[in-house]
Protein backbone atom coordinates (compact mmCIF):
# COMPACT_ATOMS: atom_id res chain seq x y z
CA UNK A 1 0.00 0.00 0.00
CA UNK A 2 1.01 3.59 -0.42
CA UNK A 3 1.58 4.16 3.25
CA UNK A 4 3.99 1.28 3.48
CA UNK A 5 5.96 2.46 0.49
CA UNK A 6 6.25 5.87 2.04
CA UNK A 7 7.67 4.49 5.26
CA UNK A 8 10.14 2.38 3.33
CA UNK A 9 11.61 5.35 1.53
CA UNK A 10 12.10 7.18 4.82
CA UNK A 11 14.10 4.29 6.17
CA UNK A 12 15.20 6.21 9.26
CA UNK A 13 11.87 5.55 10.96
CA UNK A 14 11.95 2.62 13.29
CA UNK A 15 9.23 0.02 13.23
CA UNK A 16 6.40 0.20 15.75
CA UNK A 17 5.18 -3.21 16.91
CA UNK A 18 1.87 -3.84 18.59
CA UNK A 19 0.86 -7.04 20.25
CA UNK A 20 -2.30 -7.93 22.07
CA UNK A 21 -0.79 -9.95 24.87
CA UNK A 22 -4.07 -10.94 26.42
CA UNK A 23 -7.67 -9.82 26.52
CA UNK A 24 -6.72 -6.89 28.72
CA UNK A 25 -3.16 -6.13 27.67
CA UNK A 26 -1.64 -4.39 24.69
CA UNK A 27 2.10 -3.98 24.30
CA UNK A 28 3.72 -1.47 21.96
CA UNK A 29 7.45 -1.48 21.24
CA UNK A 30 9.58 1.00 19.35
CA UNK A 31 13.25 1.97 19.28
CA UNK A 32 14.17 5.65 19.41
CA UNK A 33 17.59 6.71 18.18
CA UNK A 34 18.58 8.64 21.27
CA UNK A 35 19.79 7.99 24.81
CA UNK A 36 17.26 7.09 27.48
CA UNK A 37 17.57 10.34 29.37
CA UNK A 38 16.48 12.39 26.34
CA UNK A 39 13.61 10.07 25.52
CA UNK A 40 12.56 10.14 29.16
CA UNK A 41 12.64 13.94 29.07
CA UNK A 42 10.26 13.95 26.11
CA UNK A 43 7.85 11.76 28.10
CA UNK A 44 7.96 13.75 31.32
CA UNK A 45 8.08 17.44 30.40
CA UNK A 46 4.63 18.73 29.53
CA UNK A 47 5.90 21.19 26.93
CA UNK A 48 7.63 18.34 25.07
CA UNK A 49 5.09 15.60 25.71
CA UNK A 50 2.21 17.59 24.26
CA UNK A 51 4.08 18.01 21.02
CA UNK A 52 4.01 14.34 20.13
CA UNK A 53 1.41 12.45 22.18
CA UNK A 54 -1.46 13.40 19.95
CA UNK A 55 -0.40 13.10 16.32
CA UNK A 56 -1.40 16.05 14.20
CA UNK A 57 -3.06 13.79 11.66
CA UNK A 58 -5.70 12.78 14.21
CA UNK A 59 -7.46 16.12 14.15
CA UNK A 60 -7.26 16.75 17.87
CA UNK A 61 -6.40 20.11 19.37
CA UNK A 62 -4.70 20.13 22.72
CA UNK A 63 -6.31 22.75 24.96
CA UNK A 64 -4.20 22.13 28.04
CA UNK A 65 -1.61 19.73 29.39
CA UNK A 66 -0.64 19.57 33.03
CA UNK A 67 1.78 16.94 34.29
CA UNK A 68 3.12 16.61 37.80
CA UNK A 69 5.56 13.81 37.17
CA UNK A 70 6.31 12.31 40.58
CA UNK A 71 4.89 9.37 42.48
CA UNK A 72 1.33 10.32 43.40
CA UNK A 73 1.41 13.32 41.06
CA UNK A 74 -1.48 13.92 38.68
CA UNK A 75 -1.75 14.66 35.01
CA UNK A 76 -4.61 16.12 33.03
CA UNK A 77 -4.89 16.67 29.31
CA UNK A 78 -7.78 18.40 27.63
CA UNK A 79 -8.43 18.06 23.91
CA UNK A 80 -10.92 19.25 21.45
CA UNK A 81 -12.09 16.89 18.73
CA UNK A 82 -14.54 18.46 16.31
CA UNK A 83 -17.31 19.77 18.58
CA UNK A 84 -16.50 17.88 21.73
CA UNK A 85 -13.81 18.14 24.36
CA UNK A 86 -12.15 15.15 25.95
CA UNK A 87 -10.34 15.02 29.23
CA UNK A 88 -7.76 12.49 30.17
CA UNK A 89 -6.39 12.29 33.66
CA UNK A 90 -4.73 10.01 36.12
CA UNK A 91 -1.92 9.50 38.61
CA UNK A 92 1.74 8.59 38.34
CA UNK A 93 2.42 5.43 40.31
CA UNK A 94 6.12 5.05 39.56
CA UNK A 95 8.68 7.49 38.27
CA UNK A 96 12.20 6.10 37.85
CA UNK A 97 14.29 8.61 35.90
CA UNK A 98 15.43 7.42 32.49
CA UNK A 99 14.10 3.90 32.90
CA UNK A 100 10.49 3.50 34.01
CA UNK A 101 7.16 5.30 34.21
CA UNK A 102 3.86 3.92 35.46
CA UNK A 103 0.60 5.83 35.46
CA UNK A 104 -3.09 5.24 35.74
CA UNK A 105 -5.71 6.50 33.37
CA UNK A 106 -8.90 7.23 35.21
CA UNK A 107 -11.40 9.01 33.02
CA UNK A 108 -13.23 5.81 32.10
CA UNK A 109 -14.84 3.27 34.37
CA UNK A 110 -12.03 1.34 35.92
CA UNK A 111 -8.37 2.18 35.68
CA UNK A 112 -6.04 1.52 32.83
CA UNK A 113 -2.45 1.12 33.95
CA UNK A 114 0.30 2.08 31.56
CA UNK A 115 3.88 1.02 32.17
CA UNK A 116 6.62 2.45 30.01
CA UNK A 117 10.17 1.16 30.17
CA UNK A 118 13.16 2.88 28.60
CA UNK A 119 15.95 0.45 27.82
CA UNK A 120 19.09 2.06 26.46
CA UNK A 121 21.64 0.13 24.41
CA UNK A 122 24.47 1.77 22.48
CA UNK A 123 22.85 5.20 22.48
CA UNK A 124 19.45 3.89 21.36
CA UNK A 125 16.43 3.42 23.52
CA UNK A 126 13.95 0.58 23.28
CA UNK A 127 10.56 1.75 24.46
CA UNK A 128 8.06 -0.79 25.71
CA UNK A 129 4.60 0.57 26.43
CA UNK A 130 2.40 -1.87 28.26
CA UNK A 131 -1.28 -0.98 28.66
CA UNK A 132 -3.32 -3.01 31.11
CA UNK A 133 -7.00 -2.24 30.60
CA UNK A 134 -9.61 -2.88 33.28
CA UNK A 135 -11.59 -5.22 31.02
CA UNK A 136 -11.67 -6.75 27.59
CA UNK A 137 -14.52 -4.35 26.75
CA UNK A 138 -12.37 -1.33 27.57
CA UNK A 139 -9.84 -2.47 24.98
CA UNK A 140 -12.44 -3.26 22.38
CA UNK A 141 -14.10 0.15 22.51
CA UNK A 142 -11.38 1.11 20.08
CA UNK A 143 -12.99 -0.91 17.32
CA UNK A 144 -16.59 -2.01 17.17
CA UNK A 145 -17.51 0.10 20.14
CA UNK A 146 -16.43 3.25 18.39
CA UNK A 147 -19.73 3.65 16.65
CA UNK A 148 -21.92 0.97 18.16
CA UNK A 149 -25.13 2.57 16.99
CA UNK A 150 -23.84 2.69 13.44
CA UNK A 151 -22.92 -0.98 13.46
CA UNK A 152 -26.23 -1.84 15.06
CA UNK A 153 -27.95 -0.05 12.22
CA UNK A 154 -25.81 -1.93 9.76
CA UNK A 155 -26.65 -5.24 11.40
CA UNK A 156 -30.32 -4.39 11.16
CA UNK A 157 -29.93 -3.50 7.54
CA UNK A 158 -28.16 -6.75 6.81
CA UNK A 159 -30.75 -8.72 8.70
CA UNK A 160 -33.47 -7.21 6.56
CA UNK A 161 -31.85 -7.95 3.23
CA UNK B 1 -2.63 8.80 30.11
CA UNK B 2 -4.92 9.41 27.24
CA UNK B 3 -5.31 5.70 27.00
CA UNK B 4 -4.83 4.54 23.48
CA UNK B 5 -8.13 2.71 23.34
CA UNK B 6 -9.82 5.91 24.45
CA UNK B 7 -8.19 7.98 21.75
CA UNK B 8 -9.11 5.44 19.13
CA UNK B 9 -12.60 5.41 20.47
CA UNK B 10 -12.86 9.04 19.52
CA UNK B 11 -11.38 8.55 16.13
CA UNK B 12 -14.75 8.14 14.58
CA UNK B 13 -13.48 8.97 11.15
CA UNK B 14 -12.20 5.47 10.69
CA UNK B 15 -15.43 3.85 11.71
CA UNK B 16 -17.33 6.33 9.66
CA UNK B 17 -15.34 5.53 6.58
CA UNK B 18 -15.88 1.82 7.12
CA UNK B 19 -19.52 2.52 7.69
CA UNK B 20 -19.68 4.51 4.48
CA UNK B 21 -17.92 1.68 2.72
CA UNK B 22 -20.54 -0.69 4.05
CA UNK B 23 -23.37 1.47 2.81
CA UNK B 24 -21.64 1.95 -0.50
CA UNK B 25 -21.35 -1.80 -0.77
CA UNK B 26 -25.02 -2.25 0.02
CA UNK B 27 -26.23 0.35 -2.44
CA UNK B 28 -26.03 -2.13 -5.30
CA UNK B 29 -28.70 -4.75 -5.93
CA UNK B 30 -26.26 -7.38 -7.17
CA UNK B 31 -24.07 -6.98 -4.11
CA UNK B 32 -27.08 -7.29 -1.83
CA UNK B 33 -27.97 -10.43 -3.73
CA UNK B 34 -24.46 -11.79 -3.28
CA UNK B 35 -24.69 -11.24 0.48
CA UNK B 36 -28.02 -12.97 0.56
CA UNK B 37 -26.58 -15.87 -1.40
CA UNK B 38 -23.54 -16.14 0.86
CA UNK B 39 -25.85 -16.05 3.84
CA UNK B 40 -27.16 -19.42 2.64
CA UNK B 41 -23.84 -20.97 1.67
CA UNK B 42 -20.26 -20.09 0.78
CA UNK B 43 -19.68 -19.83 -2.94
CA UNK B 44 -16.86 -19.44 -5.41
CA UNK B 45 -16.59 -16.29 -7.51
CA UNK B 46 -17.28 -18.41 -10.59
CA UNK B 47 -20.49 -19.76 -9.07
CA UNK B 48 -21.57 -16.27 -8.06
CA UNK B 49 -20.82 -14.94 -11.54
CA UNK B 50 -22.97 -17.68 -13.06
CA UNK B 51 -25.75 -17.21 -10.56
CA UNK B 52 -25.94 -13.48 -11.30
CA UNK B 53 -25.31 -13.83 -15.04
CA UNK B 54 -22.16 -11.78 -14.93
CA UNK B 55 -18.62 -12.01 -16.19
CA UNK B 56 -15.98 -13.24 -13.78
CA UNK B 57 -14.33 -9.82 -13.85
CA UNK B 58 -17.58 -8.09 -13.01
CA UNK B 59 -18.23 -10.38 -10.07
CA UNK B 60 -14.66 -10.00 -8.84
CA UNK B 61 -15.24 -6.25 -8.68
CA UNK B 62 -18.43 -6.62 -6.67
CA UNK B 63 -16.81 -9.07 -4.29
CA UNK B 64 -13.87 -6.68 -3.95
CA UNK B 65 -16.21 -3.89 -2.84
CA UNK B 66 -17.91 -6.17 -0.33
CA UNK B 67 -14.55 -7.37 0.92
CA UNK B 68 -13.31 -3.81 1.43
CA UNK B 69 -16.37 -3.08 3.51
CA UNK B 70 -15.62 -6.13 5.64
CA UNK B 71 -18.90 -7.74 4.66
CA UNK B 72 -17.35 -10.61 2.77
CA UNK B 73 -14.11 -12.48 3.14
CA UNK B 74 -12.49 -14.59 0.48
CA UNK B 75 -10.01 -17.38 0.55
CA UNK B 76 -8.15 -18.86 -2.34
CA UNK B 77 -7.67 -22.58 -2.24
CA UNK B 78 -5.87 -23.86 -5.30
CA UNK B 79 -7.50 -22.14 -8.23
CA UNK B 80 -10.81 -21.46 -6.57
CA UNK B 81 -11.56 -18.31 -4.61
CA UNK B 82 -14.29 -19.02 -2.12
CA UNK B 83 -16.38 -16.20 -0.70
CA UNK B 84 -18.18 -16.18 2.58
CA UNK B 85 -19.83 -13.64 4.78
CA UNK B 86 -17.21 -11.52 6.50
CA UNK B 87 -16.12 -12.64 9.93
CA UNK B 88 -16.49 -9.17 11.25
CA UNK B 89 -15.20 -10.09 14.67
CA UNK B 90 -11.89 -11.41 13.43
CA UNK B 91 -11.41 -8.69 10.90
CA UNK B 92 -12.20 -6.02 13.40
CA UNK B 93 -9.61 -7.41 15.75
CA UNK B 94 -6.96 -7.21 13.03
CA UNK B 95 -8.16 -3.76 12.00
CA UNK B 96 -8.10 -2.66 15.60
CA UNK B 97 -4.50 -3.75 16.10
CA UNK B 98 -3.58 -1.93 12.93
CA UNK B 99 -5.32 1.23 14.18
CA UNK B 100 -3.49 0.95 17.46
CA UNK B 101 -0.20 0.55 15.65
CA UNK B 102 -1.00 3.46 13.37
CA UNK B 103 -1.68 5.74 16.32
CA UNK B 104 1.54 4.79 18.05
CA UNK B 105 3.63 4.95 14.89
CA UNK B 106 2.35 8.47 14.28
CA UNK B 107 3.10 9.41 17.87
CA UNK B 108 6.59 8.00 17.71
CA UNK B 109 7.33 9.77 14.45
CA UNK B 110 6.61 13.04 16.20
CA UNK B 111 8.52 11.91 19.28
CA UNK B 112 11.53 11.36 17.00
CA UNK B 113 11.38 15.03 16.02
CA UNK B 114 11.21 16.20 19.63
CA UNK B 115 14.03 13.91 20.71
CA UNK B 116 16.18 14.93 17.75
CA UNK B 117 15.81 18.55 18.86
CA UNK B 118 16.90 17.62 22.36
CA UNK B 119 19.91 15.84 20.92
CA UNK B 120 20.90 18.89 18.87
CA UNK B 121 20.39 21.18 21.84
CA UNK B 122 22.59 18.97 24.01
CA UNK B 123 25.28 18.93 21.38
CA UNK B 124 25.19 22.72 21.06
CA UNK B 125 25.35 23.12 24.83
CA UNK B 126 28.30 20.73 25.00
CA UNK B 127 30.12 22.82 22.45
CA UNK B 128 29.44 25.96 24.38
CA UNK B 129 30.75 24.46 27.61
CA UNK B 130 33.99 23.46 25.94
CA UNK B 131 34.65 27.03 24.83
Amino acid sequence: MDVRRESETTATKNRTEVERKSEREVVVTRTVNAPGRLVFEAWTKAELFQRWWVPKSYGLTLLSCEMDVRVGGQYRLVFRHEDSTMEFFGTYLEVTPHSRLVWTNEEDDGKTITTVTFDETAGKTLLVVHDLYPSKEAVDTGSSGAMPEAFDQLDELLANL
Amino acid sequence: MLSSAAILNHMVQYSRSRFDASFGALSDATRRGVLEQLGRADASITALAERFHMTLTGMKKHVGVLEQAGLVSTEKVGRVRTCKLGLRGLEEEAAWIEDYRHLWAARFDELDIVVEELKQKEKANGREKRK
